[in-house]
């Protein structure tokens, strides 16, 4: 950066001293371990100067908030205008009792909604499926008809509240709910607004909620990139994730460098199949990051990012509308940080990561509850959870000013540190033939095998800490209240969905599958189909088997 | 007779796919000298048990993050012994709290293992515990 070369010069010739200092202390006074490295391993120095950032130039790497390459963010007046949106992501049991837990968040200053549905949901199959058994309603709601999803949006302004839903393989059949529900509820399609997850090929890497394989996933993603483009403009129809990524073991490069690879693959396929103008969908592209515990790494992590993004959307795939180049992303602290053994000691590396995530410049947030790693969240740990959100923004002063670690040795060393490990691996992954290919070559899910692994030896052997497990072990363990889904929501889920299908017009639902059947074999895209199959009352299930009958079913290959 | 090498299968049962405490107990087998078998995500009850028998396997180990392991691992021993897996033994872990241990051993898990401890602990028990099979 704009050092002068005497300056230069000079900062070299103090650190000479330092360092022949530093010999002499260490001899003295040894460093408490030899390992000093961010949780992901990557080394730290002892001290940053300005000769390890001595190449960056401020205008073109670093420059101003809302300006390319819009590593201080995309917003001109940062937090001042409007905090980061206050998102919770939450479901469990059933539509009706999410429906409460949402206007309990909302009443207590939540900003937009967030959905977890259950497995069975997330992987396409109704509660009375055999695979289903054991599954309804304990990880996330259980939503089988639009019947249930109107219960699960009642009373939700969909004009007003933005709704993030995650849900991947069944991303069109619910994204067609969402739709649906508004238009019964005489709301325009072009003033809802929202987010599906809908990003298959993370879950193929990391999360392993698989139906067909990858590349008909990635055709359905790309009709809704194209219908969200053309009919629902306000909507983000992928959120391009990273979170999975590191919660399956990666690093924070790798989760870097995965995630907009990602991104890249989804954009490259739009280009290619739909034949859109680049500037008609990037804008709408969205993405989603883990905060883990390692402070610095994550925000230097966030600020790569967005440069990132911004450097490939302009050089790669030439667009050229602004907004196409920013990066805009929803963060979620690390559930994988959290320890079971001294819940409470959550509250306070969830504060932290939280922290971390604001300072990288997020524009959507969800903190864990400290009780996470035992169950879904009670109302008491979800209410600490937001309210560490809200200290932050109001009380802090974190929100004050735009990007404040710029300009840090350290922080925008290892901001480009990152960022270039990061593209080493994207050119590997565009040398293999795209993310796709790499896929199936078992190369992203091998990398998370290894670095998840290298992890547990490291807590295992003490070489990382993790407090509560490998370090200030205490014996007395603190009980803390845990939420438990009453087994019996399965059976009343069951009758709900049976009374469903006494109910609805068979013809006409059987005629509506059938139409998507034909749909899916000629390539067209699937959304409007679906969503006259969701208005006719078929399930989530009936969607998602002309999907496996069509396009085949995907089996884990099982690497480890 | 020389003691044969211990045969274990690491197996995720129904629809959770978060596998990376599975991957890494997998690999953490294989270094231990055992023949391990992954079976990978979204497996039926019914396909770990068939696959139990065939592979010859001395032990099973259940893992669950998604809160359905009350039924699931159940179910596991039940297909496990209704195909005449009597002498398998079967444990589990993943996210399961404290007041559903009882429950699990006994429907015949013989061990439990939760976050927290470690690999080596856990080779550690199963050296202890486990007994590979000799067929006659």
């Amino acid at each position: 950066m704009y050092f002068s070369k005497e300056l230069l010069d000079s900062s070299s010739r103090m650190r000479q001293r330092w360092e022949d200092e530093v010999k002499k202390a260490v001899a003295k006074w040894p460093d408490q371990k030899e390992d000093w490295t961010t949780v992901s391993s990557l080394d730290i120095k002892r001290l940053y100067t300005p000769e390890d950032i001595k190449d960056l130039k401020f205008d073109e790497d670093i420059g101003y908030p809302g300006q390319y390459p819009f590593i201080r963010g995309n917003q001109v007046t940062g937090y001042r205008g409007k905090f980061w949106t206050f998102r919770m992501f939450s479901g469990f049991g059933s539509a009706y009792d999410t429906n409460q837990r949402w206007h309990q968040l909302l009443k207590a200053g939540q900003t937009g909604l967030s959905t977890a549905f259950d497995f069975p949901t997330l992987m396409g199959y109704d509660t009375d499926d055999p695979k289903a058994r054991g599954e309804c309603g304990k990880c996330g709601v259980a939503i089988d008809t639009l019947e249930d999803f109107m219960v699960l949006v009642d009373g939700v302004p969909m004009d007003k509240i933005t709704t993030s839903m995650t849900i991947n393989p069944p991303a069109t059949a619910l994204w067609a709910m969402y739709c649906a529900a508004a238009e019964i509820k005489g709301i325009p399609l072009t003033k809802i607004g929202g987010t599906i997850q809908n990003d298959m090929l993370k879950e193929f890497i990391a999360q392993k909620t698989l139906m067909c394989p990858p590349e008909p996933s990635v055709k359905l993603i790309s009709d809704t990139v194209e219908f969200g483009t053309k009919f629902v403009p306000r909507w983000n129809t992928i959120s391009i994730s990273g979170y999975h990524i590191r919660e399956a073991g990666s690093t924070a490069v790798q989760e870097l460098a995965f995630t907009l690879r990602d991104g890249m693959e989804y954009v490259e396929d739009v280009l290619k199949r739909k034949g859109l103008d680049v500037d008609t969908f990037a804008p709408r592209l969205s993405f989603f990051f883990n905060s883990h515990i390692d402070f610095f790494e994550e925000i230097a992590k966030l600020r790569a990012a967005r440069r990132i993004w911004a450097k490939a959307m302009r050089d790669r795939y030439k667009a050229k509308d602004e907004r196409s180049w920013w990066m805009r992303f929803h963060t979620q602290t690390a559930g994988c940080s959290l320890t079971a053994q001294q819940p409470y000691n959550n509250v306070v590396r969830t504060a932290t990561e939280a922290l971390a995530a604001v300072l990288g410049g997020t524009q959507s947030l969800h903190t864990n509850s400290l009780d996470e790693v035992w169950c879904l969240p009670t109302d008491h740990a979800v209410e600490i959870a937001l309210r560490t959100q809200q200290i932050i923004a109001e009380e802090t002063g974190a929100a004050n000013t735009i990007d404040p670690l710029a300009g840090s040795y350290f922080v925008e060393a290892l901001t480009n540190e990152m960022e270039q490990q990061a593209w080493d691996y994207i050119h590997k992954i565009d040398d293999m033939g795209g993310m796709v290919a790499a896929i199936d070559k078992g190369f992203p899910q091998m990398e998370l095998a290894d670095a998840a692994y290298k992890f547990q030896r490291q807590i295992d052997s003490n070489e990382k800490i993790m407090v509560g497990v490998n370090k200030y072990v205490t014996e007395d363990e603190q009980e803390i209240p845990l939420l438990d889904i009453d087994d019996a929501i399965e059976t009343q889920q069951i009758e709900r969905l049976n009374a469903v299908r006494r109910k609805r017009d068979d013809k006409a639902a059987k005629k509506s599958l059938n139409d998507l059947k034909d749909a899916c074999k000629k390539g067209e895209n699937v959304m409007p189909y679906c969503i006259e199959a969701v208005k006719n009352l078929c399930s989530v299930q009936e969607i998602c088997d002309v999907y496996r009958e069509v396009y085949g079913e995907f089996r884990d290959p099982a690497m480890y | 007779m020389a003691k044969r090498k211990l045969r274990i299968m690491v197996a995720k049962p129904g629809l959770d796919g978060h596998d990376r405490g599975a991957r890494v107990l997998a690999r953490c087998f294989r270094d231990a000298g055992y023949e391990t078998i992954y079976t990978g995500c979204h497996q039926t009850p019914e396909q770990i048990a068939a696959a139990a028998i065939q592979e010859d396997i001395d032990c099973v180990g259940l893992s669950c993050m998604s809160g359905a392991h009350k039924y699931l691992f159940p179910e596991c021993v039940k297909q496990i012994r209704a195909l005449g897996g009597d002498d398998i033994q079967i444990i589990g872990g993943g996210i399961i709290p404290k007041q559903d241990y009882q429950l699990l051993y006994d429907a015949g898990l013989k061990g439990i293992f939760t976050p927290g401890i470690t690999l080596d602990d856990i080779v550690a028990w199963i050296n202890e515990n486990i007994v590979p099979n000799v067929k006659e």
